[in-house]
């Protein structure tokens, strides 16, 4: 357990553990396998992570990508089936829920109901025997915290759920564990209070210092909040990055998809130098930032926010895919375009133009176009 | 009547129509409710009342004028009142100890799933289903093969046998109702997992135990045949009223019986009460 004589010993312990740069959390290896059934179910597959002192570092992923089972096998309420969890350094492999420090705010938030706000959240300190007075300041600092002052006497039910969440994040945060591990902890909340929420969090992690391990779907929560994001599919880790690295260069085909929109070209590379290779699409040649072999066929992304309707002649080098627009759906400040680019493939390319020009220029459906990018803004996917 | 009303109170105008009554509208339900109600209660209000009856002679089954002396007098008979006593400190136990039993296996059955755990369902649902002179009649073969005096202690193994069942089937429904992750987050906030049952989920199924204590309790109390079958020189307080019943019930039992209902009816709103609060 960290020190418990105050907020300043806390902080120089962390700069402490940033200098000998010991992970708060490492994966090694680790794997999760069920029997269901009389059949084995991996639900997570190897997974190497380390998750440094202070991080917010996010488990991004659809239902059933395993995010959750990683994230429990940290807390101890799963054994992994293979490899070692290590804490600070230390194996907790095998080692029970309640001798690990890390806390979880679970998607429930799990409140105990027969208990008070104040009761709730001096609940980890009492089970460590802290004395009564300092469980008193303790408690009174979290609740100063997450901003719930004055409604210490109140039973959680009696909170909504945004206040709730509050409490759960007090609760977990006044033992000032070594991770602070979020299940999914908005998901419950409507769209206005979870992007205070967001804030919110964010605000208390700088606060706090301590390492937030956040598990969620939405990967717009996880791009806001993350210092970096390890985005999950089919019990393994996909891609490791900060939110502009795993935007901006999606390293396969799932994380182009599941982060924002992404449109893919696919066709054969018919000229490769210096990192950029030429590829002969349907609708005509791109160039994209990459490198393949010739007569390959590769696909290629680009975001839709990178690519421009061409007005006059396009930039010298830029990508230029002549097409109709099907679709124009207009959204006040932008503008979001189907085109089909012209070939028989069927490719259609979505793009977000600005509205910095006015009603004169906006396409309409049927529309001849351009389209056109720099081709570092697209890349080739790995296979 | 509503003739007498109309012509005293003559309609100023005529311009609203007379109400008829519109037998569809009617709030059938609510009458129904109210039918069924008093179906329940009529039995209880009967004995409540026959228990403030001033009967004259050996039978209390006509009413003849208001008295309070019998329950000055409740303790009369001797024998009427070690039956209670005996019916009720059986109750007691076998509320206690059903409710340790029944509640730790409707945790069990809640909460894991074990081998024999469908034959656990089957021998549940077998002990409630039977009929009770089966089941008293093979407890006392029973006892008699195994060489057992029968009385007291027979009595509370057979009130223990048959109730034990309702506490597990209400901890059950509780246990399953209950969200897995409120003992996680005790388990994660350091508490061991002895002190996770005892500070989260005993708690939780408190309410649900105390139900279950109840129906144990009351079962126990007014068990006539399974109770017949092994109760060997002991008479417990539904024996001691059966036996008078030929020559006269005396009111006392009216009132003992007031006394039981209304302590049961406490408690039931106790019990109600803390369960809401706690949620």
């Amino acid at each position: 357990m960290a020190s418990t004589t105050g907020p300043g010993t806390a902080a120089a312990e962390r700069t402490g553990q940033q200098q000998d740069a010991v992970p708060a959390i490492a994966l090694e290896g680790v794997s999760k396998t069920y029997r269901s059934g009389g059949e084995q179910v991996a639900a997570v597959r190897g997974v190497d992570l380390e998750i440094g002192q202070g991080e917010f570092f996010s488990l991004l992923g659809p239902s059933g990508c395993g995010k959750t089972t990683t994230m429990r096998m940290v807390a101890g309420f799963e054994e992994p089936t293979g490899g070692t969890v290590r804490l600070k350094g230390a194996d907790v492999t095998g080692v029970p829920p309640h001798r690990r420090d890390v806390n979880m705010v679970f998607q429930s938030y799990a409140l105990f109901p027969h208990m008070s706000v104040f009761d709730n959240i001096a609940f980890g300190l009492r089970r460590k025997g802290v004395p009564a007075a300092e469980v008193r300041r303790r408690v009174g600092e979290a609740v100063e915290l997450v901003e719930l002052t004055g409604r210490e006497r109140t039973r959680p039910t009696r909170l909504s759920g945004g206040q709730q969440q509050r409490v759960a994040l007090a609760r977990a945060l006044v033992n000032r564990p070594s991770a602070l591990l979020l299940d999914e902890p908005l998901a419950a909340l409507d769209l206005k209070l979870r992007q205070s929420m967001q804030m919110e969090l964010k605000r208390i992690q700088r606060d706090v210092g301590i390492t937030f391990v956040y598990v969620t779907h939405d990967q717009g929560e996880a791009l806001t909040l993350s210092d970096r994001i390890a985005v999950m599919n089919g019990g393994l880790v996909e891609q490791l990055g900060t939110p502009q690295e795993v935007y901006e260069r999606p390293a396969t085909r799932f994380t182009a998809g599941f982060i924002g929109t992404s449109n893919l070209l696919s066709g054969e590379v018919t000229a490769s130098s210096g990192g950029v290779i030429e590829v002969r699409t349907g609708g005509g040649a791109v160039r994209a930032a990459g490198s393949a072999a010739l007569g390959e066929r590769v696909e290629i992304t680009v975001r839709p926010e990178k690519i421009t309707l061409a007005a006059g002649a396009v930039e010298p080098g830029a990508c230029e895919l002549p097409g109709t627009v099907i679709e124009a759906v207009y959204l006040g400040s932008t503008t979001h375009y189907t085109v089909a680019a012209d070939g028989d493939d069927g490719t259609e390319i979505v793009l977000h133009q600005q509205n910095t020009a006015g009603p004169a220029e906006a396409a309409r459906r049927g529309d001849r176009v351009r389209l056109t990018w720099r081709p570092d803004q697209s890349y080739v996917l790995p296979r | 009547m509503s003739a007498a009303t109309e012509r005293a109170r003559p309609a100023p105008t005529c311009r609203r129509p007379r109400r008829r009554v519109d037998w569809g509208k009617l709030d059938w339900g609510k009458y129904w409710t109210w039918a069924v109600i008093a179906w329940l209660l009529a039995p209880i209000a009967f004995m409540v009342a026959f228990g403030f009856n001033d009967a004259q002679g050996r039978h209390n089954v006509t009413w003849q004028g208001f008295t309070l002396r019998w329950y000055a007098d409740v303790f009369a008979y001797p024998d009427l009142t070690r039956a209670l006593a005996a019916s009720l400190a059986i109750a007691v136990l076998t509320m206690l100890i059903a409710g340790v039993l029944g509640g730790l296996l409707g945790l069990a059955l809640g909460r894991f799933r074990f081998r024999g755990k469908a034959l656990t369902d089957l021998v549940m649902f077998s002990a409630i289903s039977a009929p009770e002179v089966v089941l008293g009649a093979g407890l006392l073969s029973m006892f008699l093969t195994m060489n057992i005096a029968t009385g007291f202690w027979t009595i509370l193994i057979a009130h223990v046998m048959f109730s034990v069942s309702f506490v597990a089937i209400t901890v059950r429904a509780r246990v399953l109702a209950l969200d897995p992750a409120l003992e996680e987050a005790a388990r994660d906030l350091g508490a061991s997992p002895w002190a996770t049952f005892r500070l989260v989920t005993l708690p939780m199924l408190f309410p649900a135990l105390m139900a279950g204590g109840l129906i144990a309790f009351v079962l126990s109390i007014d068990d006539y045949i399974i109770t017949t079958f092994v109760s060997g020189n002991t008479t417990t307080f539904p024996l001691w009223i059966w036996g008078t019943t030929r020559v006269g019930t005396p009111p006392q039992v009216n009132v003992m019986g007031t006394l039981i209902f209304a302590v049961g009816v406490l408690l039931a709103v106790i019990n109600a009460a803390v369960a809401r609060r706690r949620g």
